[in-house]
């Protein structure tokens, strides 16, 4: 990654559209009291904005590609906040566990393998 | 400590600590060893022993955590760049995550109810699968603890990131955009963080089931969870 002013400038750009979007799906969810959050329908809004031409990809894709590839440092904070929540879970681990474990294992099985199947067949 | 050095601090820690726990994994590969699993371990035993605490950490925290909203808004353009592959199947995709949606609710809530945990444990459960917004959002309406769901959510991502792999490679799941659409449907932004490395495919389906599975859960889980609370009454 290189620092210099058009890179930075690029950066600001994506950022300040991501930012925007992010604000649009906010209002919208609340305007429309609808059950997704404001990221999730900025997501698809933006995804739209591409497709008809409205935002050009180049405009976000430097900022994008940064957030994309440190997504998981932006779970730690709420991650850490597992801490708070000890003594509860140490009361409830074994139910907690196991329903992490089995609803885990039996979304991605049925997702993966029903989406694998109907492909081969259609 | 002041607030601004507070959180200056706490946001230093948490880049170091995250930097050093990919280089960890860039060198070693191992599944356990993933970054997110290593770097929240080695947060919280740091704030243990230093006796900082949650509160004083989460200043500098928030700032980072912040950015997930952004970030999952900059899946769209993936999301946009994979359109044409994703359209092909985009009725398959549907029933698959519709599918898993139920599965996921039905699954987790019905194991903590015959467990017997207590009720408001059960109703964070339900939600657990999607994207942290979404689910604490489904907690709250249903009656469970959010940040418990928080939790849980961070949990599961983790797991599915980290167990996920192996599992569909057991499962014999080769499609890339199955591969990528269940990574997302079971461990959401966590799962699709791992699905970015996989490849542009799966990273794109990973975070377009991100949306399509909150979507549907925060639809679904209200219903099915009050038939369930039927079906075991208890606690």
């Amino acid at each position: 990654m290189t620092f210099d002013r058009k890179h930075i400038i690029a950066l600001a750009r994506g950022t300040v559209i991501l930012l925007a979007f992010l604000y649009a799906g906010n209002a919208v969810s609340a305007l429309l009291h609808l059950p997704l959050p404001g990221s999730v329908l900025g997501l698809v809004m933006l995804a739209a904005a591409l497709h008809f031409r409205v935002v050009r990809p180049e405009w976000v894709r430097p900022a994008a590609e940064v957030l994309i590839r440190h997504m998981s440092l932006l779970y730690i904070p709420p991650g850490v906040g597992v801490m708070v929540y000890f003594g509860l879970i140490r009361r409830e681990w074994l139910a907690l566990v196991a329903a992490g474990v089995v609803g885990t294992v039996a979304v991605m099985l049925v997702v993966g393998l029903l989406q694998q199947r109907m492909e081969r067949r259609g | 400590m002041g607030d601004v050095p507070a959180a200056a601090l706490a946001i230093a820690a948490t880049v170091l600590v995250y930097a050093a726990a990919q280089r960890l994994y860039a060198r070693f590969r191992h599944p356990l060893l993933n970054p997110l699993l290593i770097a929240i371990t080695t947060l919280i035993v740091l704030l243990e022993v230093s006796g900082v605490g949650y509160e004083r950490y989460d200043r500098g925290g928030r700032l980072i955590s912040y950015w997930l909203g952004p970030a999952v808004v900059a899946l769209g353009v993936p999301l946009h760049a994979q359109l044409h592959e994703i359209a092909r199947r985009g009725k398959a995709m549907l029933v698959s995550i519709l599918a898993g949606s139920v599965v996921g609710i039905v699954s987790g809530t019905a194991t903590a109810l015959l467990l017997g945990a207590p009720r408001q444990v059960v109703l964070s459960v339900a939600p657990r699968s999607v994207t942290t917004p979404i689910a604490m959002g489904v907690a709250q309406k249903l009656g469970g603890i959010p940040p418990l769901t928080a939790v849980l959510v961070i949990g599961t991502g983790v797991l599915g990131a980290v167990a996920g792999p192996a599992l569909m490679r057991l499962a014999r799941i080769r499609s890339r955009t199955a591969w990528g659409l269940a990574m997302g449907s079971a461990a959401h932004g966590i799962g699709t963080a791992r699905a970015v490395e996989e490849g542009d495919v799966e990273g794109a389906t990973s975070g377009l089931a991100i949306g399509l599975m909150g979507l549907a859960t925060a639809i679904l889980a209200p219903p099915i969870v009050a038939l369930l609370l039927r079906l075991f009454p208890r606690g």
